[in-house]
């Protein structure tokens, strides 16, 4: 045969592999071809593929195992057995950038599923390999590394550490300064994946500078990017105080409050899960964001959304109020109370109105006040019925049992009182006796009152054990009336009444 | 004799008494005794007691002026300390007033401070308002932007297609799609189609875009071939600053739109490399090779090669040489 003939033989077999393999790569990029391609038998087909002498057919193989591990867990464990990932890492290093983008897609896939599979990429040196693919100049490359290291650093804090380890963190810092959005959201997404775990991840993150940098992109007006951002500066502020004070020290908080009415919502959810972090921690940092309005724009945005959304608002709330009364009377004068109230009857899972009940706790239980603005927008009742509902989760009743008493113990709003008086079990209502019994020996205003409504009759037939805290409290009420008054709302007067007539002799 | 015989009874009587005397004596010797020794020990005791009463006597009188000077002594002492508590407490008293209002001043100014309060919680309030405010002014500023890029982005989709249905343009023979003769007056599509100028499809710059819509520029959407200048034959009156001068009259087009046959050429065929580029690096090593294999092969080679050399590298053939 002649030169060409057998030169042709070769070209041919090459198209052949070139087709398979882009073929492959279309049907995966399915998800319902993906099972068949599985029985198939694809991984040990495609694995040859990637040694191929063509670049594009390795290329194109590569994407195709990528596309494949993307798909589910079972592929990616195949990918692992099939002892593909050395290959990879090593080829990483050798290969053009379009080779590099597709390698690092499929450890991407591989890492992405669960901490094992992370950590046989780890195993095989793929980490290393991928931070030398950050210091590449293609943006497409250095997003596909990015990414890959940040699904590995997602799963738990020593893979966190593996990639912290690898000399990342810098690399990424600067990542975030490239012009490319894409590039840029990804390592900021990286960065709050690392720097969630523990706060020695956080310290590196922030050693490294990239505070100023995430805050400088806080007034970009791609929605993606910003939800990253503040993802990633809510991820390192949460773990301690300094942490905290280096990321308001970066002045985010004015610009950030602009944030929350941007029309994208899990930027709204960001900044304020960023807020919760930073006010959890000390008074100062909580002065700090209501001193720039923050509370009033995290009330609105409570109003505007709904759902799962609503939590780190409300947990906020409750947070600054938890520090000190000054800042629970600021929540209250920002019309926290009725919004936090709506958020109470407009909620469903039980999880939100525990931390609805719990923010309520927080605030109502500094001063009588404070007391007062929750009893009177008429939370006391629907705490109780919260309390009393079987169908509460314990975490609930727990919390609403918790708030109630803390509220009612400095309550001496009277009005706001008394509906406890009918429904409440004994454990709340001695406390609800024990504040009428506080107040009502100094207010004859608020005793009319008492007797006219019907709180009177009603506290004289609450059963109570002689000796016990209830009982004495129910004294002190009746000491405060005439004893005429007391007997005739006692249970029973009209029979005793009747007794005695059957027993007159007129004179 | 008689005498003597007298003393000799006598002495017999003499002794008989001395002896009778002195038994009586001794009988009461004891007696006697006993008696002088109780007179004596009585006579002593008086005169012990009277003088023990004496010295009782004295010792009272100088324990009593002792007593009366120690007692008048502590007594003075009690005195002073006795006002000197009580000057204790006046002071003290004084000093605790002085204490309640400084602590009730410093606590009412410094820590519990209710105006301070008062107007920090006000501030707060002003502070929401305020940034209340400006949220929603700058929610609204946004929502505007939005909404006018999105107005942007219809528009040029409208003349977009309004573009490639040119063809659909009434005539004077046949009314078009959009101008049926039942309806009162022409579609708007039928208006732009007037508007819109056809041109063949060439490669279209991007440039007069921003200058025609007046928005900015990087903000429109790009499409192929854009609702610029070449399209639009009356421009529409636009807000923008820059003066959109005439098109510069020239027989051909402007040089960057090239035909397409010679941008396709372009593409397949690399273009000349410079000079520098056409020859390899390292031609300078590969033509010293060949010099020193055609240095013993020949002369005629030999000029040849440098002939082609200094063809090549007039520069490098001089240092060469």
């Amino acid at each position: 045969m002649s030169q060409r003939q057998i030169i042709q033989v070769f070209e041919q077999y090459q198209k052949a592999r070139m087709q398979f393999v882009q073929t492959v790569a279309d049907l995966a990029s399915r998800p319902q071809n993906i099972e068949i391609l599985h029985n198939a038998g694809v991984m040990s087909m495609l694995r040859p593929l990637m040694l191929d002498v063509v670049p594009s057919i390795q290329q194109t193989a590569a994407l195709a195992l990528g596309r494949l591990a993307d798909h589910s867990d079972d592929l990616a464990e195949a990918v692992v057995k099939e002892d593909i990932l050395p290959q990879l890492v090593h080829s990483l290093s050798l290969q053009n950038r379009f080779y590099k983008k597709a390698a690092a897609y499929v450890l991407r896939a591989v890492a992405k599923h669960s901490p094992e599979l992370s950590q046989s990429v780890v195993a095989s040196g793929g980490v290393d390999a991928l931070v030398l693919c950050l210091e590449e100049f293609d943006p497409g490359v250095k997003e596909a590394a990015a990414w890959a290291l940040g699904y590995i650093a997602r799963h738990n804090a020593l893979l966190a550490q593996s990639v912290v380890d690898a000399g990342a963190v810098p690399l990424l810092v600067m990542c975030l300064l490239e012009p490319e959005l894409a590039l840029k959201r990804i390592a900021a997404s990286t960065l709050s994946d690392i720097s969630k775990h523990t706060p020695e991840l956080a310290q590196t993150v922030v050693d490294n500078g990239a505070i100023a940098h995430l805050a400088q992109m806080i007034l970009n007006p791609d929605a993606k990017l910003k939800r990253q951002v503040f993802s990633a500066l809510s991820q390192i502020s949460k773990h301690s105080v300094s942490l905290a004070e280096l990321v308001i020290e970066a002045e985010i908080f004015p610009a950030a409050v602009a944030c929350l009415r941007d029309p994208d919502e899990y930027v709204k959810k960001n900044v304020t899960t960023l807020m919760r972090e930073v006010v959890q921690h000390t008074p100062e940092l909580s002065q700090v964001i209501v001193n720039c309005g923050g509370m009033a724009a995290v009330i609105d945005y409570l109003g505007n959304c709904s759902g799962n959304l609503r939590l780190p608002g409300i947990m906020m709330l409750g947070y600054v109020a938890a520090h000190s009364e000054n800042l629970a009377m600021a929540v209250i004068l920002s019309k926290g109370v009725p919004q936090l109230a709506l958020c109470l009857s407009e909620e469903s899972d039980h999880t939100m109105k525990a931390a609805t009940v719990w923010s309520i706790g927080q605030i109502g239980h500094h001063t009588p006040e404070h007391a007062r603005a929750v009893a009177t927008a008429n939370l006391l009742p629907k705490l109780l019925e919260l309390y009393m509902d079987a169908s509460s989760s314990e975490d609930l009743q727990a919390k609403c049992k918790k708030a109630l008493k803390s509220i009612l113990q400095k309550c001496t709003y009277l009005p706001g009182l008394e509906p406890l008086l009918y429904d409440a079990p004994s454990n709340i209502l001695k406390h609800v006796v024990c504040q009428f019994s506080k107040v009502l020996p100094h207010d004859s205003k608020a005793r009319r009152l008492f007797v006219t409504s019907g709180g009177l009759k009603k506290v004289q037939e609450i059963q109570a054990e002689p000796g016990s805290p209830l009982q004495e409290h129910i004294n002190a009420i009746n000491s405060c009336f005439p004893e005429e008054i007391v007997r005739y709302y006692s249970p029973g007067y009209s029979e005793v009444l009747l007794e005695r007539l059957e027993n007159y002799q007129p004179a | 004799m008689a005498e003597l015989l007298q003393i000799k009874s006598q002495v017999k009587e003499f002794q008989q008494e001395y002896v009778d005397k002195n038994s009586y004596a001794e009988e009461n010797r004891q007696k006697e005794n006993q008696a002088a020794t109780r007179i004596q020990s009585w006579f002593r005791a008086c005169k012990v007691r009277a003088y023990l009463s004496h010295l009782h006597k004295q010792a009272v009188i100088i324990q009593k002026i002792w007593r009366g000077f120690t007692a008048r002594a502590r007594f003075r002492q009690m005195v002073k300390a006795a006002y000197f508590i009580m000057k204790m407490n006046f002071y003290e008293e004084m000093a605790v007033r002085i204490q309640r209002r400084w602590r009730g001043f410093f606590v009412r100014k410094y820590i519990h401070n209710f105006y301070a309060r008062k107007s920090y919680l006000e501030g707060v309030s002003q502070k929401n308002e305020l940034v209340r405010q400006e949220l929603d002014e700058l929610e609204e500023l946004q929502k505007r932007e939005r909404d006018c890029l999105e107005m942007v982005k219809e528009q040029t989709a409208k003349v977009y297609q309004a573009y490639r249905l040119h063809h659909l343009l009434s005539t004077k023979q046949c009314p078009g799609v959009f101008n049926s003769p039942f309806r009162p007056a022409p579609h708007e599509m039928e208006q732009l189609l007037r508007q819109v100028k056809y041109q063949a499809p060439t490669r279209l710059a991007h440039r007069g875009r921003s200058c025609l819509l007046g928005m900015p520029g990087p903000a429109a959407p790009s499409f192929p071939g854009t609702p610029g200048s070449p399209w639009i034959k009356n421009t529409r009156t636009c807000s923008s600053s820059r003066p959109i001068l005439h098109p510069i009259a020239c027989k051909k087009e402007q040089s960057q739109f090239r035909e397409p046959g010679e941008v396709w050429e372009q593409h397949l065929h690399c273009p000349d490399l410079t000079l520098r580029l056409q020859t390899s690096h390292t031609h300078l090593e590969e033509a010293q090779k060949q010099l020193r294999q055609q240095e013993g092969t020949g002369s005629m080679l030999h000029h040849l090669s440098h002939s082609r050399s200094s063809f090549t590298h007039p520069a490098y053939a001089k240092s060469f040489r």
